[in-house]
């Protein structure tokens, strides 16, 4: 694939990608295709399941909590269920607005 | 001269005043019950009475369905309905369509109210209702960073998405200030744009208590905010306005969590599935494919290219070789017979037969054979051609019929 292809793809959507995927496998699957045009699409939709999977796996785990001051500044902090809040400042800010 | 009515017909016509009256066809109306009766039929029949008056109600079966509490006497209620006449009583009644018990008839009243101006305004219109991410980056919890609601959250979306990426908005989800902190929750991350779904939840409460979510306030936020919304108030029975203005409602907060969070060990496995199908009927193509050059290439033509060709010299080699032989043959035949008439003309031939001691007499001055005794006259001139010279003779005597049938004839 060329370098203008895949910049392109970057751009896609996860939806996006699944469902021409999937429309890459109901064409093959018809049986149609010249072998030629078969080979190039299976090549592209197996850089397309490659692409969702990356999309799956490359979200970041991050759980947080949006510490947000009235002057406007937002600061993240790790969030932990079980320990609550945990922050620098005193935990009891976060629930009073 | 006035009209003389029938009782039927007066009870009719006050209905029909009633029934035309716009305050009297859909009122709010709060009282005491007394005098309730559940009747068997399933409606309700009782009245509803303040320090100085009463009216009689009654709330049909289909309408009781509705009802969140079991009425009964002594208990303070609002209820709406409509005025009408039951012509057979010429009475007066209340037809009951919803009733709740009092104290929160106020909030009640007040949901009831911004539902339909907001409804009216074409807030909960679903051309407005914003498609949920397939595959959210991140999520935006408006809640309480406190109690099990967010635990409910992460745990559901974390189980489903193991790198799930949540982002809790905290805010007090019930009190006075609480619908602005909402509010202003939901407007801080539309601006912020960290975000690509947002759930405003809380866990389950009175109507006081999840009173925020009913704010004309919250509701307009909800509405203008570019990031999807999903509503999770409550228990499942809990209607608030944010659940009708939001583009999704779901009945808990952890089921907003699955709605939002696909699994992605599904999504993997479709993937991995997509995978299989796409390589199994590209196989199948090239088999297919294959068997096709195999019939091909299998075909005699392609497996010795040569053979037709050789075939056709040799039937080329055998059409010449009968060619030549057919015509050596005719001339063989021809030759032959050729022969076979030389000879028969050599048997034929008159030099033989003188050969053989015959001779061959001509006459003479015609030049014509002798054949007959009439053919000549003594002293005619013959010439006798025996084998191997001739002999000149002349003609002495004649006599007939001696050797042949021919001289019998002669003879008479």
């Amino acid at each position: 694939m060329k370098e203008e292809n895949k910049t392109k793809e970057e751009n896609k959507t996860f939806e996006e990608s699944m469902n021409e995927l999937e429309e890459i496998v109901q064409k093959l699957e018809k049986g149609e295709l010249p072998l030629d045009d078969s080979i190039e699409y299976f090549q592209k939709g197996i850089e397309l399941s490659r692409y969702c999977s990356k999309k799956l796996d490359e979200i970041e785990k991050r759980i947080t909590i949006l510490i947000d001051n009235e002057n406007g500044d937002v600061r993240e902090e790790n969030f932990n269920i079980d320990g609550g809040v945990q922050l620098s400042k005193d935990p009891e800010d976060a629930d009073v607005f | 001269m006035q009209y003389i009515l029938s009782v039927t017909e007066v009870n009719r016509y006050i209905k029909e005043v009633i029934a035309g009256d716009m305050i009297l066809s859909n009122i709010w109306i709060k009282g005491e019950i007394s005098n309730y009766k559940n009747h068997y039929s399933g409606h309700m029949y009782f009245t509803l009475k303040d320090e100085k008056s009463l009216i009689k109600c009654v709330m049909f079966k289909g309408q009781t369905y509705g009802l969140k509490f079991n009425p009964d006497n002594g208990m303070k209620v609002i209820a709406r309905g409509y005025i009408s006449v039951f012509e057979r009583d010429g009475q007066y009644q209340l037809y009951v369509e919803e009733m709740q018990p009092d104290g929160i008839g106020n909030l009640y009243l007040a949901f009831e109210q911004l539902k339909k101006k907001l409804e009216f305004e074409g807030l909960f219109d679903n051309r407005f209702k914003k498609e949920l991410p397939y595959l959210p980056q991140s999520i935006g919890v408006v809640t309480s960073s406190t109690g099990s609601v967010i635990k409910d959250i992460i745990n559901v979306a974390s189980r489903r998405f193991p790198n799930v990426n949540i982002k809790l908005y905290p805010v007090a989800v019930q009190g006075i200030q609480a619908a602005s902190a909402i509010s202003r929750a939901i407007r801080r991350l539309n601006e912020l744009n960290c975000v690509d779904v947002i759930i405003v939840a809380r866990g389950g409460g009175s109507l006081e208590e999840i009173w925020p979510f009913n704010e004309e306030i919250v509701a307009r936020s909800i509405f203008n905010s570019r990031i999807p919304v999903v509503s999770a108030v409550g228990h499942e029975t809990d209607f608030t306005i944010s659940d009708f203005v939001s583009d999704l409602r779901a009945p808990t907060p952890s089921a907003a969590a699955e709605i939002i969070v696909p699994e992605k060990r599904l999504l993997k496995q479709k993937i991995a599935d997509l995978r299989m199908r796409m390589q199994n009927a590209l196989l199948k193509n090239i088999n297919f494919n294959k068997v096709h050059l195999l019939r091909i290439t299998g075909s005699m033509v392609f497996k010795q290219p040569y053979n037709r060709l050789n075939q056709e010299k040799i039937r080329l080699d055998n059409l010449e070789r009968k060619l030549v032989s057919t015509v050596l043959n005719q001339k063989d035949k021809s030759k032959m017979r050729m022969l076979f008439l030389i000879d028969k003309l050599n048997s034929l031939s008159p030099l033989n037969v003188l050969a053989r001691g015959y001779s061959m007499v001509k006459i003479k001055n015609n030049n014509v054979l002798l054949k007959s005794v009439k053919d000549v006259d003594s002293g005619d001139r013959l010439e006798i051609s025996v084998s191997d010279g001739r002999v000149e003779a002349i003609v002495d005597n004649i006599s007939r019929g001696d050797n042949k049938g021919g001289n019998n004839e002669r003879r008479e």
